[in-house]
C-alpha cells in the first residue's frame, strides 16, 4: 500500500468504520450507563439559591476555592489543553469544510496562525500534564496503562495535524493519512476508555448538583 | 468464593446505579480529590485518595455492568473481587474515609464520591469487612437501643438530675407536644448541659416538646457501618415513637450523622415520606431568633470560631444558622478559612471515632484543623456536633492546645434572657 491508497483508505471505508464503530459504541455506552437508573429520593427537600444539577454542571468547570493552588498543573494545563483542542478540532478552516461536507453545518473559521499557535499550545500542555502524572505521586499511584494510552491516542491527532500543515518529517499526503488515521483510531477508543468522559461529565455533575441541591447545598 | 463474599458482591451489585456508573465512567484519574482529602493532605501517602478507596466496587461495576467488562472478566483479564482484597480495603472505607464529603465538592467531573463510599460500606459490611467497634456499636444500637449502650434508665436518672438543676420538668411521651426531642448517646453521657438547654429554651419560647421513651436516641451507627436494614430499624423507632405521639416536629440533636441519618436518609429507609418534620436543633433555634421566641443578653467577650460538622454544613444544607446564632452571643466570632460548606472535618465522623484501629491516623489527620485554629487566635471552639465536640476535644488534648471546645446550643442557653422566661 503506498501513501495514496493509505489516504484513499483512511479517507473511504476507515472513516465509516471509525464513525459507525464511534456512533453506535457512544449510543450502546450511554445506554449501558443510564438504562440503570436511581431511585427516587422520599426525604422532603430544601431549596437554596444556585442549588440545582444544572448550576453544578457549569460551576464545576472553575476550580473550587484553594484547589488552583494545589494543583496548578492539572487546572491551568488542563483548560489549555481542552480549550485548545476545542479550538484545533472545530475552528480550523479544513475541518469545518470537512464537517459541511458530512452533516451540512458550517461555521466561521480561525484564522490558520491562531489555529497553529493553539495547535503548540495544546501539545505543550499535553505534555505537561503526562509529566505531572509520571511526577505527582498521587497520579502516578492512580495511573494505569490505559491512562497513558488515551494521552497517546488523543495527542497523536494534534501531532500529526500540525507536522501535515506544517509540511514537515514526512511528505504531506503520507503524514495527512497517519493524521486521519490517527483520529479514526480516537474515535474507535473513545467510547470504551476514560475519554468517554466527555460524554459522562456532565451527567456526572448533573447527578452530584441534583442530589446535594435535594439537600439545599449548592454544590 | 466464600458464601459472605458472594452475598457483600451481590448487595455490591444492587447499589450500583446510573449515578454510580455515569461516576466511574468519568474519572480521568486527576488525582484531585486527593487534595480535598484529609488523610492525604496529612499524611501525604497516595493510598488514600478518595477515588482509589473505591477500586474493588469500580471493577464489580466494569465486569458486571458493562460489555467490555464482562469480555474481560471471561477471558481472565479482570480479576475477580476476592475477600483477602476486600479486607484490605477495610482501612481505606473505614479508617480513612469520615464521609465528610469534600472531595465530592472538588471532583471537576462532578463525582459525588462519598456517593460511592457509603454504598460500597453495604457490601463491606455484609461480606463481613466491617471494623469491629462499628460491628459493637450498631450490635448495641439494634440489642439495648444504643450505641453507646445507654438504656432508658439512664436518660431517666438525666431527666431527674436535670430539673433539679435548671428547676424544669422534663416532659417524656407527652402526645401531641408540638416537638419531639432526641438525644445522642454522647449528649447523655458526656454533654448532659444540652437537655437543660433545651428545657430552657423551648420555656422561653413558650413551646410543647416531649422525649420519647421508645426514641430517645437518635445516633444511627447502621448508616455509619453501611447496613441499610440496621439503620431502618433504628429509624424506624423514632418515626414509630413520632407517630404514636403525633408530633410535628423532631428535632435531631447537635449530632452530624445523625441529622443525616433522619433527615435524608431516614424517608429513603423506611420507604415512604415521613408525616412529620425533621429539624436539626439549630434550624430550631435560629426559626425562634427570627420570631423572635429566642432572646440572648450578654456577650462571650473571648476570640471563639465555630466548627461546621460536615454532615451538617456539606451534607446537610445548615449553613446560616450557626453564624446567626454565633452572633446572637460572642462578640469576637471568627471563621476559620475554608469555613461553611468547604470545612475540614475533625476526622472522626463517618464511624471513625468509633472504630480503635484509626485512632492514630485520626490524631495525626487532626493537624490540618489544628492549623486552622491556630490561625484564627480563637480561645474557644464551638461546633454543633457531640461527636465532632469529642473528637475536637481529644485532638487538641493530643496536641496539648488549651482551648474549650463548647456545643452552640449550650452555650445560647446559657445566655438566655431571664426577664423574658
Amino acid at each position: 500500500m503506498n501513501e495514496m491508497e493509505l489516504l484513499n483508505w483512511v479517507r473511504g471505508p476507515g472513516l465509516n468504520i471509525a464513525v459507525a464503530v464511534f456512533l453506535l459504541g457512544t449510543i450502546w455506552r450511554l445506554f449501558e450507563i443510564y438504562s440503570l437508573g436511581r431511585k427516587q429520593d422520599l426525604s422532603a427537600p430544601r431549596n437554596a439559591a444556585g442549588a440545582s444539577g444544572w448550576h453544578t454542571v457549569v460551576r464545576r468547570s472553575m476550580p473550587p476555592p484553594g484547589m488552583l493552588k494545589r494543583s496548578p498543573v492539572s487546572y491551568i494545563s488542563g483548560y489549555a489543553f481542552h480549550i485548545g483542542l476545542a479550538i484545533v478540532v472545530f475552528l480550523f478552516a479544513p475541518h469545518i469544510v470537512l464537517i459541511e461536507n458530512l452533516i451540512g453545518l458550517s461555521w466561521p473559521a480561525l484564522p490558520s496562525q491562531v489555529v497553529d499557535l493553539a495547535a503548540v499550545v495544546t501539545m505543550a500542555a499535553m505534555v505537561l500534564v503526562l509529566v505531572d502524572r509520571i511526577n505527582k505521586p498521587v497520579k502516578q499511584f492512580l495511573s494505569t496503562f490505559e491512562d497513558y494510552f488515551t494521552w497517546a491516542v488523543t495527542f497523536l491527532p494534534v501531532l500529526t495535524g500540525y507536522l501535515a500543515v506544517q509540511h514537515l518529517l514526512l511528505p504531506y499526503t503520507t503524514m495527512l493519512a497517519l493524521h486521519i488515521l490517527s483520529v479514526e483510531i480516537l474515535l474507535v477508543v473513545l467510547p470504551f476508555t476514560k475519554l468517554f468522559h466527555v460524554f459522562t461529565l456532565f451527567a456526572s455533575r448533573w447527578y452530584n448538583g441534583n442530589a446535594n441541591a435535594h439537600k439545599g447545598v449548592p454544590v | 468464593m466464600s458464601a459472605s463474599l458472594e452475598k457483600g458482591v451481590a448487595v455490591l451489585k444492587e447499589m450500583i446505579d446510573a449515578p454510580i456508573a455515569s461516576y466511574f465512567n468519568s474519572c480521568v484519574h486527576c488525582g484531585l480529590c486527593a487534595e480535598a482529602c484529609l488523610f492525604y493532605t496529612e499524611t501525604g501517602d497516595p493510598k488514600y485518595t478518595p477515588i482509589h478507596k473505591l477500586e474493588p466496587l469500580r471493577r464489580i461495576y466494569e465486569q458486571e455492568y458493562t460489555l467490555l467488562g464482562k469480555l474481560a472478566k471471561m477471558v481472565g483479564l479482570s480479576k475477580p473481587v476476592t475477600d483477602n482484597e476486600l479486607e484490605e480495603w477495610k482501612e481505606l472505607v473505614y479508617n480513612s474515609c469520615t464521609l465528610c464529603a469534600r472531595c465530592s465538592l472538588v471532583c471537576p467531573v462532578g463525582n459525588d464520591i462519598v456517593y460511592m463510599v457509603r454504598k460500597f460500606r453495604e457490601g463491606m459490611a455484609v461480606s463481613g469487612h466491617a471494623p469491629e467497634g462499628l460491628i459493637g456499636a450498631t450490635t448495641r444500637a439494634i440489642e439495648i437501643g444504643s450505641p453507646m449502650g445507654v438504656k432508658l434508665p439512664a436518660v431517666q436518672a438525666q431527666m431527674k438530675h436535670v430539673h433539679k438543676d435548671v428547676g424544669i420538668e422534663i416532659p417524656m411521651d407527652q402526645e401531641g407536644a408540638e416537638y419531639m426531642v432526641l438525644l445522642s448517646s454522647m449528649e447523655i453521657m458526656n454533654f448532659p448541659e444540652y437537655l437543660g438547654a433545651i428545657a430552657k429554651i423551648m420555656k422561653q419560647a413558650g413551646k410543647t416538646w416531649t422525649l420519647c421513651s421508645t426514641a430517645f436516641e437518635a445516633t444511627n451507627s447502621g448508616i455509619q457501618i453501611g447496613s441499610s436494614d440496621l439503620a431502618k430499624v433504628i429509624v424506624n423507632r423514632i418515626v414509630e415513637g413520632a407517630e404514636r405521639l403525633k408530633v410535628k416536629t423532631v428535632i435531631s440533636p447537635e449530632c452530624g450523622h445523625a441529622y443525616t441519618a433522619l433527615r435524608w436518609d431516614g424517608a429513603n429507609l423506611v420507604g415512604r415520606p415521613f408525616s412529620f418534620k425533621v429539624l436539626h436543633i439549630l434550624e430550631v433555634l435560629d426559626e425562634f431568633r427570627a420570631q423572635g421566641l429566642l432572646k440572648t443578653e450578654g456577650f462571650e467577650m473571648d476570640r471563639m470560631t465555630f466548627h461546621d460538622p460536615c454532615q451538617l454544613v456539606r451534607r446537610g444544607g445548615v449553613v446560616q444558622q450557626p453564624r446567626n446564632l454565633m452572633n446572637m452571643v460572642a462578640k469576637d466570632f471568627v471563621e476559620m478559612e475554608d469555613a461553611g460548606k468547604y470545612n475540614w472535618c475533625c476526622g472522626g465522623g463517618g464511624g471513625v471515632s468509633a472504630n480503635e484501629d484509626a485512632e492514630e491516623l485520626r490524631l495525626q489527620v487532626f493537624k490540618i484543623k489544628k492549623g486552622q485554629l491556630e490561625k484564627t487566635g480563637a480561645k474557644t471552639m464551638v461546633t454543633a456536633c457531640a461527636n465532632c465536640r469529642i473528637i475536637l476535644e481529644e485532638g487538641l488534648e493530643h496536641y496539648q492546645m488549651d482551648i474549650p471546645v463548647v456545643g452552640l446550643t449550650e452555650m445560647i442557653a446559657e445566655h438566655l434572657a431571664e426577664s423574658k422566661s
